[in-house]
């Protein structure tokens, strides 16, 4: 297969079809995936790693009698695939029996959707992506700071074949800016846009959005921790809602009992609904899953109650139910994750949110956030670039970071206000997307904050 | 192969590379997983490719491909220079690198017993049992055991006339219980949370004991189910080693990177508390922490022959008696200190660059004589706690919260009532300068960490930590409202 026919979606079904040949019994599974991926990084306001990569993979998972083996490569030629699935075969029939095995999802196939794509995207170039950086860093130079941040472009093709005669595969990009621009006195402040389009990510933009966070912490001071109302912006809505995804939306985990998300149960607030939508253009799309199963929109809390979680076909089949597209690649042990997210804005307009804080802190993001407490879904991590003092509606000054400790579902049983508008934030760590409004909320736990100067 | 990579090399330097490398790196890594008493999965994986890094006027270009081909090696060489332009642009001042002299030579982890040869029957048994002694626990809802190894090979060459042949082989196990009731999960693991992973062969696996440890960690889960709360307040806190194997790695690994102490990752991963003019002049911690950056130790996730840009592999200082005394560099980075590049350069896979990495960074010992069991013995009053749970660390790596899986209270000297969901939070360097004992060698063991993210595009690393049990004096301990 040359390059240029690494995103085609016939030579993909053909290249699948030759590996269920190969494979002489049983149920087999293949994937294919062809992932270009560019990132420009910059940092001291001048770019400082580049990089490009290409790769494509062939995963197969071959199932006989409650035997299952999983090879990948990125081999792809005639004797790279023979290899894989001949390793395949080895581990499925020396493997022990699995009595819970699931069959392979049964259909239906989803023809090539190219819904999510741009050619824009997947033809960008380094001179583009470096015109962008060089937007951002004269944004922060001219205001007397200093830029770092990273420009992504990726174009991904996925396509899924199995011997239950299920052919799906669709085509997606992906591009993502980012910045956080500091000051020598502690000033940071942080923007960042998500599209499948890069052609509507603007570099000038997000510099100034970053710029001016930055300006307005100049001179940060200490606030005593404690419980404080926040105004949380949608970075750090979405930094929430992608770690509670991960621990509380998955079928799996509520099948195990580590879940919060009890169906039927209230968890959070009236005002809240959550869900998970992969064709969605108001999110980062992804089509079908690495089972081949287009993915359903799942309704995870609607008017504050638990109404839903994510399957893949293996959680699908032990709750009697259809997969909903949330599948993993083989093997997964940890169950389905749901991917694209989205969390319903209200009525009321930014100012408005501000305006209702008594007393109270804006946060402008959170960082590295993680579990303290699976099933209570109880969250730790800092703020950063840009966290505010509210009194009576009024910023009153910018304060140096705090960490919180906080159970999200107890939080977000306390909101008063979500904004009108709602913004798609790429996740920091994960290739989660979220599409968030800010918040107000009556209670929010801050356990620690940062030390002014560090050691002492 | 060879002509593979001269073919790159070739074509970069006819771009206008000043300096050109080039990696080909082929992994296979192959696992298994059990899940209440049935094999959950077993797959094998293989990964290979070639990325080209150069430098054209002073700026960096990397290029890379999963097909091993002339013409591909020619056209990333051909993409990475125009990156490197495209890079150049928006610089300040070119890149400049070190005077590490080129190095020619092959490096293999020394193995016993190939991980590969040994049979999926036997490795399952091993599993399994461990399995079944959970199994045998009322009360646990799910046990799970994994087992992991692989193999890299690596070729590295650069036009300065570097030739470097590796082999790093992997291997490791674990097991894990976790126990359910109404609005409690909770989990114990061993030998630490995710197991434990070494460079070495299978012989690792062998001497890790699961079964004879599955019974005592499944009791353990079921217990803290009932367990009481942790208690809040400023306590002793004493740490086993796999949990201050992870302390090592937020509050010292990561800010001793030059890289972040530069600004270099600031967009993602932060910056660091340890800025350049600390360099000798900080006290970091107490006068009994002495901190290195090995990557010559044995079974070390960050031992090998040279990085990824052939710097050979050394053993460093990194806090001695509590003074900072150096960091973690590459050939970019050391010369900002006026020092040459200690080895920490690398690169996760053929697809991504080398960038500034832990190696083994490690606490050495207390005494000899000194065991966990003296540390208990000699507090009054206090609170132990083992294994990893949770951890989370601001930006600049100095206010930190770790949970973890189990803690005891300690009362004259003994280890005292199990707690459930404990934490402790504090500042890093008046954490470090509260240690003021630390176990002996007896008690040290060397952790893998396989899961450290750092860059854009996230990597992520394989380093090791080595740790004894060790006291730390008025922490605060039982964060945020249960």
């Amino acid at each position: 297969m040359v390059t240029a026919d690494r995103h085609d979606p016939a030579v993909a079904a053909a290249l699948l079809d030759r590996v269920l040949e190969l494979v002489p019994n049983g149920e087999a599974e293949a994937v294919y995936t062809a992932r270009d991926e560019a990132l420009t990084r910059f940092a001291n306001s001048q770019i400082h790693q580049n990089v490009a990569d290409r790769d494509r993979s062939v995963r197969v998972r071959l199932t006989r009698d409650g035997r299952t083996g999983v090879a990948s490569t990125n081999r792809l030629d005639e004797a790279g695939l023979r290899a894989a699935v001949e390793q395949a075969l080895a581990i499925r029939d020396r493997a022990a029996r699995n009595p819970d095995t699931s069959p392979l999802a049964g259909g239906p196939s989803t023809a090539h959707v190219r819904s999510g794509w741009t050619d824009r995207t997947a033809d960008a170039d380094p001179a583009l992506r470096a015109a962008a950086a060089r937007a951002v860093i004269d944004a922060a130079l001219a205001a007397g700071l200093e830029a770092s941040g990273a420009f992504s472009t990726e174009a991904l093709t996925m396509a899924v074949a199995n011997t239950r005669g299920l052919r799906s595969s669709a085509s997606t990009t992906a591009a993502k800016l980012l910045s956080v621009v500091m000051g020598t006195d502690g000033a940071s402040g942080y923007a960042q846009a998500t599209d499948p389009d890069v052609g509507r990510i603007d570099g000038a933009a997000i510099g100034a959005e970053a710029v001016d966070r930055a300006q307005r912490t100049t001179g940060a001071e200490d606030l005593a921790p404690g419980e404080y109302q926040v105004l949380l912006e949608p970075y750090a809505v979405a930094a929430l809602i992608e770690y509670i995804s991960f621990i509380g939306f998955s079928a799996l985990a509520a099948q195990e009992g580590r879940s919060f998300m009890e169906l039927g149960r209230t968890v959070m607030g009236s005002n809240v609904r959550i869900w998970d939508d992969g064709q969605d253009p108001g999110g980062l799309p992804s089509i079908i899953d690495f089972e081949g199963v287009r993915k359903q929109r799942v309704d995870l809390v609607t008017d504050g109650v638990a109404t839903g979680h994510v399957h893949d076909t293996a959680t699908a089949h032990r709750a009697g139910t259809a997969s909903t597209g949330h599948g993993l690649p083989a093997p997964n042990p940890w169950g389905p994750v749901a991917w694209n997210l989205f969390m319903a804005g209200g009525r009321a307009s930014h100012d408005e949110l501000l305006a209702g804080i008594d007393r109270g802190i804006w946060v402008t993001r959170f960082h590295y956030v993680n579990v303290v407490h699976a099933k209570r879904a109880i969250l730790t991590g800092m703020t950063k670039d840009g966290t505010f003092l509210v009194e009576k509606g009024r910023i009153v000054r910018p304060i140096r970071n705090l960490r919180f400790t906080q159970s999200v579902p107890e939080a977000f049983s306390r909101i008063r206000g979500l904004s009108d508008e709602t913004r798609l934030v790429g996740a920091e760590y994960s290739g989660i997307a979220v599409r968030a409004p800010a918040l107000l909320i009556d209670g929010f736990g801050f356990t620690g904050a940062t030390a002014a100067e560090g050691p002492g | 192969m060879k002509d593979l990579v001269n073919r790159a090399l070739d074509a970069a330097q006819r771009a206008g590379a000043a300096y050109a490398d080039v990696r080909v790196v082929e992994r296979e890594t192959e696992s298994l997983t059990v899940k209440n008493g049935a094999l959950e999965s077993a797959a094998a994986h293989r990964t290979a490719g070639m990325g080209v890094r150069l430098l054209v006027d002073g700026g960096w270009g990397f290029s890379a491909s999963s097909l091993l081909e002339p013409i591909e090696a020619e056209r990333i060489a051909r993409e990475a220079a125009e990156i490197a332009r495209a890079s150049a642009g928006a610089r300040r001042e070119p890149i400049v690198l070190d005077g590490t002299p080129p190095a020619q030579g092959s490096y293999r982890t020394p193995v016993r017993e190939d991980p590969f040869a040994v049979s999926l029957d036997e490795k399952l048994g091993i599993l399994l049992a461990s399995d079944e002694a959970m199994g045998r626990v009322p009360g646990v809802t799910v046990r799970e055991g994994s087992m992991e190894w692989s193999r890299e090979r690596k070729t590295f060459v650069s036009s300065e006339g570097a030739n470097l042949e590796q082999e790093i082989v992997e291997a490791g196990a674990g097991i894990e219980a976790t126990a359910v009731d109404e609005g409690e999960v909770q989990v114990r693991s061993f030998p630490q949370m995710g197991g434990q992973l070494v460079t070495a062969g299978f012989e690792a696996v062998r001497a890790l004991d699961l079964a004879g440890n599955a019974q005592r960690v499944a009791e353990e889960a079921v217990a803290l189910l009932t367990a009481p709360q942790c208690p809040s307040g400023e306590m002793d806190l004493i740490l086993e080693s796999s949990q201050l194997a992870l302390q090592i790695h937020e509050s010292c690994g990561h800010p001793i990177e030059l890289d972040r102490v530069l600004g270099m990752e600031a967009s993602f991963a932060g910056t660091s508390f340890l800025t350049l003019d600390r360099l000798d002049q900080l006290q970091y911690g107490s006068s009994i922490v002495h901190i290195d950056a090995d990557a010559t130790a044995p079974g070390g996730l960050g031992t090998f022959g040279w990085d990824d840009e052939g710097v050979p592999a050394q053993d460093v200082p990194i806090v001695s008696a509590g003074l900072l005394v150096g960091y973690l560099t590459n050939r970019e980075t050391a010369p900002r200190i006026g020092r040459q590049s200690m080895g920490s350069a690398r690169a996760s896979g053929w697809d991504r660059i080398p960038i500034i990495r832990m190696t083994n960074v490690s606490l050495r010992p207390g005494p000899e004589a000194t065991s966990l069991d003296d540390l208990i013995a000699d507090t009054r009053e206090g609170i132990y706690l083992e294994t990893n749970r949770s951890w989370s660390i601001d930006d600049r790596r100095l206010n930190f919260q770790f949970g973890t899986q189990a803690g005891w209270l300690i009362r004259d000297g003994r280890r005292t009532q199990l707690v459930r969901n404990p934490t402790y939070t504090g500042i890093t360097p008046r954490f470090w300068g509260s240690c003021d004992a630390i176990a002996g060698p007896r008690d040290w063991v060397l952790w893998g960490v396989p899961n450290c993210g750092k860059g854009e595009p996230m990597q992520t690393g394989h380093v090791s930590h080595g740790a004894s049990p060790a006291r730390f004096r008025k922490v605060q301990v039982g964060v945020g409202r249960w």
